[in-house]
């Protein structure tokens, strides 16, 4: 399995994909987190959908990664997109069959390329992490934040929480994304499809019937990184995360598994 | 161990209502190199992917290498292939994509440049895969296939998008390594190629094997053809009449006679063409080569 990782790992790394994909975690990490101190007067809001965050809320100690919680969807959109290119594009260009005829283990190739992309998110996340934190540390003083309490233990704490939380749900988001790439075999059809319904149907959904938010899959994988919201319950948003995600995989896997290679 | 490096038997592959392959049985020797011919949609490529444990059979058994073919991992590390053209990521270089590989089938780094240099793509390794030609693609294909040191090679059309210097290298890199040992299943539309290189022979008509074995044998199986030309071109059926006259099947064919005899009808018919005044510019016995015969059997 390690070889298929290995060898996953040598395509992630290639520059357009790698460094690409990384200036734009830096830049809407940065942006994100900037936002909420440069906007903190602002009437429109400086959270998401207008949403007021005041100093008493920053200067909590939660306050110092509110802005990397918040980048935690749109992080979550990136992996949907890599880990559906870099398993649908095997099929467009013909190059499962050559993995098939090294590793004929069909599981194998799977959980070593989900290996390979875990990395490759989880440094999306610490990338997302040290830019967000960082800029939230620079602009707290300007924006008259209290940052005492997040260098405190429950400070640290939150930080950890919250880069796991973001973990668990970028991993979620790349996971759907194999999935989606696994099942239409086409990276335009699979990231189009996983980013319209996330960002489009999703939020029609919730616009037209609120209560159908518990049970989407792409809020709930959102609400995971956020530790919860006011609507979604963080304990509510793993469970049915999870239950997405492991049911979608073991589907994905089945096909996968059973599937005739003949492109 | 078997003397077969690949023996199928009632190899059948079925895609709903639509019959791939059928019943498809042949045992190709160890240390040979052998065709894979067959007009398009015959099953060919069907049948690669079944050998490679790509494409599930629906009946039907086989062996590689002496391993049944439903464990394609206890064989595959010994078997190189590409099948169905070269296929590599586009924004990678040649050496990139051969780097892939090897990780995957954890061979050594160190072997990636002398298998470039092999196929002659040593001094376009750094270039991406994307700006090679059709023939650096099918180089970058068959070096990647070596990987392994492979027992048995199986390539499908590996002189596509070939120049024919090209076709000259790749047919002496499978000659040297059959004479290593190694086995090389070979499929390609170049029937004179084929013709060339492969002791053995493989040939599939709608899914169905139609022959199997030496190729040799093949041909001496089939009706030697005399050809005569008359000095004058409105001697050609003159000369027809004359060979149908005596009891023979012939038919005029690119300006020349063609007469299903062999030759030692030859020295009559010149006779016979002098009598009725005749001067013959030419007069040959000649084999049917495996094009005429591939076109013979599959009615192409």
């Amino acid at each position: 399995m390690w070889h298929v990782t290995f060898s996953e790992l040598r395509k992630l790394r290639r520059p357009s994909l790698f460094l690409g994909t990384m200036g734009a975690v830096i830049f809407f990490s940065g942006l994100f987190s900037s936002l909420l101190f440069l906007l903190i007067d602002s009437p429109q809001g400086n959270g998401d959908r207008g949403r007021m965050i005041g100093r008493e809320i920053l200067a909590l100690p939660t306050g110092g990664v509110r802005g990397f919680a918040s980048v935690g969807s749109f992080l979550g959109i990136i992996a949907l997109c890599v880990f559906a290119a870099q398993t649908a594009q095997e099929y467009t260009y013909g190059t499962l069959r050559n993995l098939l005829v090294r590793q004929p283990s069909r599981m194998k190739i799977l959980v070593g390329k989900l290996a390979a992309m875990k990395i490759f998110a989880i440094i999306m996340v610490v990338l997302a992490a040290l830019v967000s934190i960082s800029a939230s540390i620079l602009l707290a003083p300007r924006a008259k934040v209290n940052t005492d309490l997040w260098f405190s233990a429950a400070g640290k704490s939150a930080i950890l929480e919250t880069f796991i939380n973001v973990i668990i749900s970028v991993i979620g988001f790349g996971i759907v994304g194999m999935i989606l790439g696994l099942l239409f075999r086409s990276p335009i059809s699979a990231i189009s499809l996983g980013v319209l319904w996330l960002l489009i149907v999703e939020n029609l959904l919730v616009a037209v019937k609120s209560n159908t938010e518990k049970w989407l899959p792409g809020s709930n994988l959102s609400a995971i990184a956020q530790g919860g919201t006011p609507t979604l319950e963080y304990k509510h948003a793993l469970i049915v995360g999870a239950a997405y995600v492991i049911f979608g995989a073991l589907v994905a896997a089945g096909l996968f598994k059973r599937r005739d290679v003949s492109n | 161990m078997s003397e077969l490096a690949i023996s199928v038997k009632d190899l059948t592959k079925n895609y709903g209502a639509r019959v791939a392959v059928s019943h498809a049985t042949f045992d190709v020797p160890y240390g040979t190199i052998c065709g894979f011919v067959g007009p398009n949609g015959s099953g060919k490529t069907t049948t690669i992917r079944m050998l490679l444990g790509l494409v599930r059979t629906t009946g039907g058994t086989g062996e590689i290498l002496g391993e049944s073919i439903t464990h394609p991992e206890k064989y595959l590390p010994k078997v190189g292939a590409m099948i169905e053209g070269p296929a590599f990521y586009p924004a990678l270089s040649g050496k990139e994509n051969l780097n892939v590989l090897a990780s995957l089938g954890g061979f050594s780094k160190d072997r990636v440049q002398p298998l470039l240099e092999k196929v002659g793509l040593g001094d376009r390794g750094n270039s991406k895969f994307k700006t090679y030609s059709l023939g650096m693609k099918q180089r970058l294909g068959i070096a990647a296939a070596l990987f392994p040191n492979p027992k048995l090679l199986v390539l499908d059309e590996p002189t596509n998008g070939l120049d024919p210097a090209g076709i000259q290298e790749v047919r002496e890199l499978i000659r040297d390594l059959a004479s290593d040992g190694t086995t090389v299943f070979v499929s390609s539309h170049l029937l004179s190629e084929i013709e060339m290189i492969s002791e053995y022979l493989v040939m599939l008509r709608e899914g169905k094997v139609i022959f199997y074995g030496k190729t040799a044998e093949l041909l001496a199986q089939q009706q030697p053809v005399i050809v005569a030309k008359g000095k004058k071109v409105s001697d050609l059926k003159k000369l027809l009449k004359i060979a149908i006259d005596s009891g023979h099947t012939a038919s005029i064919i690119d300006g020349a006679v063609h007469v299903i005899s062999d030759s030692s009808f030859a020295a009559e018919f010149n006779e016979l063409a002098f009598d009725a005044g005749i001067t013959l510019s030419s007069l040959n016995a000649v084999l049917p080569t495996l094009e005429e015969t591939f076109f013979e059997m599959t009615g192409e």
